[in-house]
């Protein structure tokens, strides 16, 4: 369960969001709204450990997490703006780098099985730079589908990818919903995931 | 330590596919010291005399070029966010990185500089101490370097900042690195000399990850 009690931030003097409070229980997902620069992506930093909030606090399994908080970092998967992948590497070597840092076997077999359903299929050994920004990013969610964590936090994971990279993604989120994870995510698109969920909108 | 040696591999792996960047470096030290008898003219006695400075100044500054890269490209594409978010301990990873490049910057400059004293008339004596006091010296300079670069991460012009940053942290190692082939060139012993710059060395090789790691947390906040 992930808990946020009371968070506040500020950028600068400006306080971009306070009094958020909401508890997300496993099965759900968290939709963050809110107009550009109204602290989306500030608010997942927070919840991810990567910032500090101006005030409050954020709990996971009803424990409060801080800047060097292992369980949740144990337990949680990032994708940010930045996919976290590296250029110059193929699909399959950044998927092998990210099994070896998180040391997690890394499954050939099923690797590739994961790609050509995220349609990569005879890309598995360009470097990403040479593929598209929608590829590059489903290389990135295939990652979120080879090694499960129980909470997910996304930011803007529909950005470039087309209806049917939409639908893998809509696909293998309410997979996860169904195993009892959780999700949390930001979007500037209105998307339909059959699981129950709450909505928390920032606004200035 | 398994994960220490992944991003090891991974950053090894990483500049062999962008050689250019690493070669730059090593390209610049070569220049440097091939200028000065140039520009001083073949007179032996000056140049032997000028060698240590000089090799070591271009030790200072090739490091100093390559320095901004250590973390800015895995700033841009956010690996550097999920390096943050492993589970393992950040200070460590943060080693695993300044390895890998001291790997790539340090260690060929220890291995070239003899070659590059031959310019200099420097005689094979002098030649391994200088080898022997940049395999002590470039440890330090990558790792006081590597606190540098973390904090100037994301700053525009971070680079020159950079430079002014740690040059005068790094002036120690300087004096200590050319003052111990001075000594050995005025008849002394370089031991004094070695021991300091060992002892250096082992202080930042060891405290300078964890400022470091929390150099690079602020600098993702």
């Amino acid at each position: 369960m992930l808990t946020a009690h009371q968070l506040a931030a500020k950028k600068g003097r400006v306080t971009l969001f306070e009094n958020i409070d909401f508890e997300l229980h496993p099965g759900q997902w968290l939709f963050l709204s809110g107009a550009n620069g109204s602290g989306k992506t500030t608010l997942l930093r927070i919840l991810c450990g990567l910032g500090q909030p101006e005030r409050g606090q954020v709990l996971w399994r009803n424990a409060p997490t801080q800047i060097d908080s292992t369980p949740l970092r144990r337990e949680m998967m990032y994708v940010g703006h930045a996919l976290g992948l590296k250029e110059e590497l193929s699909a399959l070597e950044n998927l092998r780098f990210h099994a070896q840092l998180t040391q997690t076997v890394f499954e050939m077999a099923k690797t590739q099985d994961v790609l050509a359903s995220l349609g990569l299929r005879g890309r598995e050994n360009l470097p990403l730079r040479v593929l598209s920004q929608g590829q590059k990013r489903r290389v990135a969610l295939a990652k979120l589908l080879l090694y499960p964590l129980p909470l997910w936090i996304l930011d803007e994971p529909f950005v470039a990818l087309d209806a049917q990279g939409l639908e893998v993604l809509v696909r293998g989120i309410q997979a996860h919903l169904a195993q009892q994870g959780l999700l949390v995510y930001t979007s500037h698109q209105r998307v339909e995931i059959d699981a129950p969920g709450l909505e928390v909108s920032l606004s200035p | 330590m398994s994960v220490f040696w992944s991003l090891v591999q991974r950053d090894l792996l990483l500049a062999l596919r962008r050689r250019t960047e690493v070669l730059t470096g090593l390209f610049f030290m070569v220049i440097v010291a091939s200028l000065f008898p140039l520009a001083i003219g073949p007179e032996m006695d000056f140049l032997r005399r000028m060698a240590p400075g000089i090799l070591w100044i271009g030790a200072l500054l090739s490091s100093l070029l390559s320095l901004p890269r250590l973390f800015e490209a895995d700033f841009l594409d956010g690996t550097l966010e999920q390096l943050v978010l492993l589970p393992s301990n950040l200070a460590l990873n943060v080693g695993a990185k300044m390895t890998s490049h001291w790997l790539l910057s340090g260690l060929p400059l220890v291995v070239l500089a003899p070659l590059l004293g031959l310019q200099f008339d420097l005689s094979a004596d002098l030649a391994l101490s200088l080898m022997l006091t940049l395999l002590m010296g470039t440890p330090i300079l990558t790792s006081l370097g590597a606190i540098g670069a973390a904090l100037t991460l994301g700053v525009r012009g971070g680079s020159v900042l950079l430079s002014l940053l740690v040059l005068p942290l790094m002036t120690p190692v300087l004096v200590f690195g050319a003052g111990a082939l001075e000594a050995q060139m005025g008849g002394l012993g370089i031991q004094a000399h070695l021991s300091l710059l060992l002892a250096m060395m082992l202080a930042s090789v060891a405290l300078s990850p964890l400022a470091c790691a929390m150099a690079v947390r602020l600098s993702l906040e």
